[in-house]
């Protein structure tokens, strides 16, 4: 298995007035191609500035981050959204599709920013969406869909130029437990079958059953980490626990 | 790539209209004001314009025609026998009081010409002939001021100067910037009008032979006759366009009601596609986190502003042009040639790129982190 993204000793600080707040304690972790991580804790934890670190959207105050072997932090900020652009999918808890464009076009439209000519990106997105089974909504407006079935169409969208790592904010939190279910399997698939390194950020301990990985955080460390039985953890880290399902 | 832009335009109806009222406001603004301004342009020199010779000549300093000061007629002779001169004709341009039928008093511009040559004649006559100018009493007019002039057909009896003036003919479409009308008549007749002695003129009208270096025959003529300008009917034209339009402050004041309507336009076209913006600003945060770089997002709101201009100034030449037919009778023409639709065509266009700049400051400004919160 390697290593899609490797974190070493990050930490983020907030500027408030004068002082700087301390959000993340120099983290460590590393994700690898395969694997699906779940990063849990309560609010203010963490993980979402950790994901947005992870995302290339938030700088690190200091430590290494490397994407496919690449370190990212001490890249200038016009180089990252190329770095994104290339190796990061990104599935949003509000899903953030395009109101004014149909299902098929927002899949499209992560294609373009990849340049992959209007042809081929209609081709492309059709099948995308027949991978989460959403082909014949291609031509609807996302207004005329379900949560769920908005959430499998970012899915797709995430795919779009097949990234090696994909990150999510609570996908599931919008949802209701069988969608949610539904498109947690999907992001499984796409690590297990299609080799992807993939994070999701929840509060939901209905998806815990999909993680290979689960990261707990709390007050911008993190404090445990479990593998699920069966699960080889990528060589960096050692597992620190048994998952067991809930 | 994905109509992002157009859809998003269309999707709020609402706000397109007021995008395109605005623009349209703005581009009927600047047509009527820069068609004013090129219709006054026009009148002011339009006699000069179609003397269709090449020289006049002037008393010394004259700085627009309504301005000519008489001179001897000597001095005609002496043009007259320059080498180069081809032909060469006095001619006449002041004012005269004209009275109506009723009574009314009128300021007119008496034109003097060579009815024979018709040097500096008037053009565009839709009723009447030229030669029936040489009657001793003849007058030629134009049918725009027919009503103002108390003039109802060929053949109506008016006063002029105290003297008799009987209507020979109408043109159409020879106005005057100084809402005094031109009457055309003959020489003589004019010289009468005008109370001009009978060995005097305002103007000679000069004809080179061809092959003439004109600048050369200027500096001759000026060189032999004493006390007179020489200018090139182009020089001419462009001092008398520029003293109405500069110097009265009457071409300023109708630019500057262009310069407003442009404004107008910008401020209008930029609350909207601010509006616009800010309306789909998590949208565009989504394709910064995307990826996007921000050449992108601004290819986005410039061509919603690109369609808007189009569309806006599509309507907008709809409404200019029936304004400006519905000039085409009344005395202030607009005139709108297809150079002015292609200025005002990458005016409208510019106006909305910089409308947008607000809106690509936003964006520019945004933070993809924004679309982690839900």
């Amino acid at each position: 298995m390697s290593t899609q993204i490797s974190i070493r000793q990050v930490k983020k600080f907030f500027q408030e007035g004068a002082r700087g707040v301390p959000v993340l304690h120099g983290i460590d972790l590393d994700v690898g191609a395969g694997e699906v991580v779940l990063i849990m804790g309560p609010s203010g934890s963490g993980k979402t500035t950790l994901l947005s670190i992870m995302g290339c959207i938030l700088r690190a105050t200091s430590g290494s981050v490397r994407i496919a072997g690449r370190e990212v932090a001490t890249l200038p900020e016009r180089e990252l959204p190329a770095v994104r652009l290339q190796h990061i999918g990104f599935i949003f808890q509000g899903f953030n599709l395009f109101p004014t464009l149909t299902v098929g076009e927002n899949v499209e439209l992560s294609l373009d920013l990849k340049g992959v000519p209007t042809a081929r990106a209609k081709e492309e997105a059709r099948r995308l969406l027949e991978q989460v089974d959403l082909a014949d909504k291609c031509d609807s407006f996302p207004a005329d869909l379900s949560g769920g079935q908005k959430q499998r169409v970012a899915v797709a969208r995430a795919l779009a130029g097949s990234p090696s790592l994909i990150l999510a904010d609570e996908p599931t939190a919008a949802l209701d437990s069988h969608s949610g279910r539904n498109v947690m399997r999907i992001l499984q698939n796409l690590a297990h079958a299609q080799n992807k390194a993939v994070v999701v950020v929840t509060h939901d301990n209905r998806v815990l059953e999909f993680g290979d990985r689960i990261v707990r955080m709390e007050d911008g460390r993190i404090v445990s980490t479990t593998v699920a039985q069966g699960f080889q953890t990528p060589p960096p880290l050692p597992a620190i626990g048994e998952w067991q399902s809930a | 790539m994905p109509p992002l832009a157009r859809r998003n335009l269309l999707h709020d109806k609402v706000r397109l209209a007021v995008t395109l009222t605005g623009i349209v406001f703005a581009v009927v603004l600047i047509v009527v004001e820069l068609g004013l301004f090129v219709g006054f342009t026009v009148t002011t020199s339009s006699i000069i314009d179609k003397s269709n010779v090449d020289l006049w000549i002037v008393s010394r300093r004259t700085p627009y025609i309504e301005q000519g000061n008489a001179f001897s007629e000597r001095k005609f002779y002496q043009v007259l026998g320059t080498a180069g001169v081809a032909s060469a004709e006095k001619y006449i341009v002041h004012w005269a009081q004209w009275k109506t039928p009723q009574g009314a008093q009128e300021s007119v511009q008496v034109v003097g010409f060579n009815t024979h040559t018709r040097l500096g004649g008037p053009w565009n006559l839709v009723a009447g002939r030229l030669e029936d100018l040489r009657t001793p009493d003849a007058i030629i007019m134009d049918e725009l001021y027919k009503e103002k002039l108390g003039v109802t057909r060929i053949g109506d009896i008016c006063e002029l100067a105290g003297r008799r003036a009987r209507v020979v003919g109408f043109t159409r479409g020879i106005r005057s910037f100084t809402t005094s009308p031109y009457v055309f008549t003959d020489f003589k007749n004019a010289q009468a009008y005008t109370g001009l002695p009978e060995d005097q003129t305002y103007f000679i009208l000069v004809r080179a032979k061809p092959g003439t270096d004109l600048p050369a025959l200027a500096r001759m003529l000026e060189s032999r006759v004493s006390d007179v300008d020489v200018l090139p009917t182009a020089k001419f034209s462009s001092m008398t366009r520029f003293y109405w339009m500069f110097t009265t402050g009457a071409g300023v004041a109708v630019l500057i009601a262009a310069v407003l309507g442009f404004i107008v336009g910008v401020v209008v076209v930029a609350q909207t596609i601010y509006a616009t913006t800010m309306d789909h600003i998590r949208e565009y945060g989504t394709l910064k986190a995307m990826g996007a770089a921000n050449s992108y997002i601004y290819r986005v709101v410039i061509t919603q502003a690109g369609i808007s201009s189009v569309v806006g100034y599509v309507l907008g030449m709809f409404v200019s042009i029936f304004i400006v037919r519905a000039s085409a009778s009344g005395g202030a023409a607009i005139l709108l040639p297809w150079q002015m639709a292609v200025v005002i065509f990458f005016l409208t266009l510019l106006m909305c790129v910089i409308a947008a700049i607000v809106s690509i400051n936003k964006v520019t400004n945004i933070d993809p982190a924004m679309v982690f919160k839900a």
